[in-house]
């Protein structure tokens, strides 16, 4: 499949083709899975809910609610006040939820439907919330709904009340549960103690237990996000995710924050660790170290199956990044890291780690989209891809090693419940890159080469 | 009734053999967590297997990212259909319209592709007509250009439910074969409203060439530009999923004057009197007889693998939620085949006529009801004590968390479920779901 794509790279101003990235309610809908007892609500057509319920369920494996406005014809006249007015009592009513997260669409922000003034006239139960944020479908990507629904919380629920609370917020990215999970033993081991924000992990990695919870026992509370403003600093993961949720808080309750990469691979992993041993100020533990030296072990082992390998790594802009960092640190050579994601200091990011490691030849682009990376495969090509379940098609076209990263990927099991962050994530990329690497070597040599130590 | 129903959605939860009628075809009720989806879905997943059309969707990224590469419908030719293509509107558009942006759209698709198409779907979703883009004028102006056809899918999500994005998508077909609509008869049929998922067409398309009734075109799965438009030409159409195709026929049948029937590919009883009911209906003997034959055959093998199952499923409580209300009559049939019980059966978007079938064919004190959400099916699904689910992607893990089996009777299906063979498939799926050695480790066993 795919032997459509031309190998001539035409210019496309106005076409996307095999997007890179989707709009910017779903990402919201995430955010709003990790806050406890938490309904996403997305204020449009009942498609868009639908389809975000979806590709998350189809992620995690796991059930995604969230509630709808179902717009019909008269509201895309009248605006969609009454459905939000209608839709807020049946949620309280129906699913009893502590709050309920409102994100816009394309429809309700094209019609300019008020949500501030909506919101301000609902009669809310006592002891409940509703909170919202606007997340336009036709301005950044997924990864802006994400921040904005974070904003959104901040916006409605946080406060200072002059006492600190010495804990520092975490604000993860958009991350797997087995990321948060993993992120929370490492500041537990600085022994930092944390607001995680947000925090999927209980919810889209709920047990089996034979009994459905539609709010599993996971989730930021709304206390912890209230608190927020009493934290002593922030340690925002990303960029391109969680600084302008850290900005917001610095600037509503001046909470100083850290932007770090997010922790994928020895380097970054190590700014993260050095960030919490900033505020704990303990050595770090014997573990950490030990995992550390675990992972550089692993690395040094395996390196001469992984030198000058060519890498193409694609999907969200921090994840990317992060695992462009850990490719440049197994010697490898990220050939193409793109994003879809429409923000040009991607870029600039990228070809400063290519810089970094004397990478030559590499490109880096945000804004882009698959079937250009195909392109440019069929032109140049790469050992191994790194990215999503969208990548598959490019893999088996051109018969390249695929591992599977980032969101969303909709074709294995088990991925969200195992970290790619920390150390512990080092080894297990670096383990999945070298098996994938020498999987194809083994496959493509002749019989009289295979052996079996290597 | 327990009391976390929604006083609005009373009306459509019903119990078989209350002679009531369940309440259905009406929008949702705000605040749901709907398992339905929109207009532009409908009008998508019907005209997505045409496999050598390109699809645009003219809109935000959204739409188009989450219905790439959807649903599994296999190909026997061309490959554009699995491609996702957007104008990927930007806020810029939304202020300054986006009719430019799909007209270059339009033209770079045309000069970058290697083969370019014949046929260009352009899909206007939500906020294209609030905008006030004119899709039509653009399509019209492209069509002239290119000397192709460009067909514009004018689907806002907010305008109906998905029922009538299927009867926008139906239009988008009439609309390209009507130009072919007086063509000299050729005999044989039409199949419509299967969408070859897991190579399910085909299947259906072999029973029908072994007893000697040509299959002319396939509507729309693994169809193609040049294969529908033979479609006028035939002598009937028969119609799989009748909540996406029935209109299509209707049209075909006041337009073109092809007749047609409904059938229905799943389960030995309905695949059989569906063969036969179409030989029947072609009027040749040879045919009907070797129908009959060709059925009988098929049915005595169909049922030795149901006597192979019976014993494990026999008293099984079997729950339906699936998107139309045919295939949902079709999979009573089915289970109770298999000696087993229905406790709940719904569908997101089931008619009048045929949620009457399944209130008189489902188990007396059944639930029925329309347009489902989780908490309704998790409540009548643990009253009811319901052994496996059957449904879609959404529906899936929450099966599991109930600790019910599942069964996926959509999209993500990997195996056939139609025909002959779909028996065996659907037993040993049912099976595996059912009797799987994980369940025995669900609660801890010391």
């Amino acid at each position: 499949m795919l032997d459509l794509t031309p190998k001539e790279i035409v210019n496309r101003e106005a076409l996307r083709v095999n997007p890179c990235k989707t709009c910017q309610p779903v990402g919201a809908m995430y955010a709003a899975l990790g806050v406890r007892k938490c309904m996403p609500h997305s204020h449009g057509s009942q498609g868009c809910c639908s389809y975000h319920r979806t590709v998350i369920s189809r992620h995690f494996k796991e059930p995604a609610i969230a509630s709808s406005s179902s717009f019909t014809e008269g509201a895309s006249v009248f605006g969609g006040r009454s459905n939000l007015t209608t839709a807020a009592r049946n949620i309280f009513d129906i699913y009893d939820p502590d709050i309920i997260a409102v994100h816009t669409t394309c429809l309700s922000e094209t019609i300019g439907d008020d949500m501030g003034s909506y919101i301000s006239d609902l009669k809310i139960p006592e002891g409940k919330h509703v909170v919202h944020c606007n997340t336009p479908s036709y301005a950044g990507s997924h990864i802006t709904g994400y921040f904005n629904m974070m904003k959104g919380f901040m916006n409605y629920l946080t406060e200072k009340t002059g006492i600190p609370n010495g804990k520092t917020a975490i604000f993860p990215g958009w991350a797997n549960p087995g990321d948060i999970r993993h992120l929370k033993k490492l500041c537990e081991a600085m022994k930092v103690r944390t607001v995680m924000f947000p925090d999927q992990s209980g919810i889209m990695d709920a047990p089996m237990t034979g009994k459905y919870e539609l709010y599993p026992p996971g989730g930021t509370t709304i206390s912890e996000i209230r608190s927020l403003g009493d934290c002593r600093r922030v340690i925002a993961l990303g960029e391109f995710t969680s600084l302008e949720p850290a900005e917001h808080l610095e600037k509503k309750w001046k909470v100083p924050f850290d932007i770090l990469p997010a922790p994928i691979g020895v380097d970054f992993t190590d700014r993260f660790i050095m960030a919490l041993r900033r505020i704990s100020k303990i050595e770090v533990p014997y573990d950490i170290e030990e995992r550390r030296g675990q992972l550089v072990d692993l690395m040094l082992d395996s390196s001469q199956y992984t030198f000058k390998k060519k890498v193409a790594v694609f999907g969200d802009p921090d994840t990317v990044l992060g695992l462009t960092s850990l490719c440049l640190e197994l010697g490898m050579l990220p050939k193409y890291v793109i994003t879809g994601t429409p923000k040009e200091d991607f870029a600039k990011r990228a070809r400063d780690l290519f810089e970094k490691y004397g990478a030559q030849d590499c490109l880096a682009k945000a804004n882009a989209d698959l079937f250009e990376l195909h392109q440019r495969i069929k032109n140049d090509r790469v050992d191994l891809l790194i990215g999503t379940s969208y990548g598959k098609q490019i893999a088996k076209a051109e018969d390249i090693p695929f591992i599977r990263a980032g969101f969303p990927v909709l074709d294995r099991y088990g991925g969200p419940l195992l970290p790619i962050v920390g150390y512990t994530g080092g080894i297990r990329l670096a383990e999945k890159i070298t098996e994938a690497l020498m999987d194809r070597q083994d496959r493509d040599c002749k019989d009289e080469d295979l052996e079996a130590v290597m | 009734m327990a009391a976390s129903i929604l006083e609005e959605r009373k009306s459509s939860i019903i119990l078989s053999g209350a002679k009531k009628g369940v309440s259905c075809e009406k929008e949702s009720v705000s605040g749901s967590v709907s398992q339905r989806a929109c207009v532009f879905c409908g009008a998508r997943v019907v005209l997505n297997p045409i496999t050598d059309a390109c699809h645009i969707v003219h809109g935000p990224i959204g739409c188009a990212s989450y219905t790439w590469d959807i649903r599994g419908s296999l190909t026997s030719g061309g490959e554009a259909y699995r491609n996702s293509y957007s104008t990927d509107l930007r806020e810029t558009d939304i202020v300054f319209g986006g009719e430019k942006k799909l007209k270059a759209a339009i033209d770079e698709l045309m000069e970058s592709e290697q083969k370019p198409p014949k046929l260009i779907f352009v899909y206007a979703t939500c906020i294209v007509g609030v905008i006030g883009d004119d899709v039509e004028a653009v399509c019209r102006e492209s069509q002239k250009k290119w000397g192709i056809r460009v067909i514009p899918v004018k689907a806002p999500g907010f305008s109906g439910t998905k029922s009538q994005g299927y009867k926008l998508a139906c239009d988008a077909i009439m609309d390209y074969i009507s130009p072919f609509a007086r063509q000299p008869a050729s005999f044989g049929i039409n199949i419509l409203g299967d969408y070859n998922l897991a190579g399910e067409m085909w299947i259906v398309k072999g029973y029908f060439e072994k007893i000697g009734i040509p299959v002319i075109s396939t509507i729309t799965g693994d169809a193609s530009s040049e294969s529908l438009i033979k479609a006028p030409s035939a002598s009937l159409n028969v119609v799989q999923c009748a909540g996406s195709a029935s209109y299509l026929a209707q049209r075909m049948e006041a337009e073109m004057g092809v007749p047609w029937l409904k059938a229905s590919f799943y389960g030995a009883q309905d695949i059989s009197s569906s063969i036969v009911r179409v030989a029947d209906a072609l009027k040749d003997a040879a045919i009907c007889e070797k129908a009959r034959a060709f059925t009988a055959y098929e049915s005595e093998r169909a049922r030795s693998v149901i006597d192979k199952y019976k014993p494990r499923f026999e008293g099984k409580k079997a729950a339906i939620f699936v998107g139309g209300g045919f295939k949902a009559i079709s999979l009573i049939r089915q289970f109770k085949e298999f000696g087993m019980k229905i406790v709940l059966v719904g569908t997101q978007t089931g008619k009048r006529d045929e949620y009457d079938v399944i209130e008189s064919i489902a188990d007396d004190g059944a639930v029925v009801l329309d347009d489902a959400n989780p908490a309704e099916l998790e409540q009548f699904m643990a009253e009811k004590g319901a052994d496996i689910l059957v449904g879609g992607v959404k529906e899936r893990p929450l099966a599991y968390k109930l600790g019910v089996a599942f069964l996926d009777h959509n999209h993500e299906r990997k195996h056939p479920l139609a025909g002959y063979i779909g028996i065996e498939n659907f037993a040993s799926e049912v099976n595996l779901s059912m009797n799987s050695p994980v369940w025995h480790h669900l609660g801890m066993h010391c």
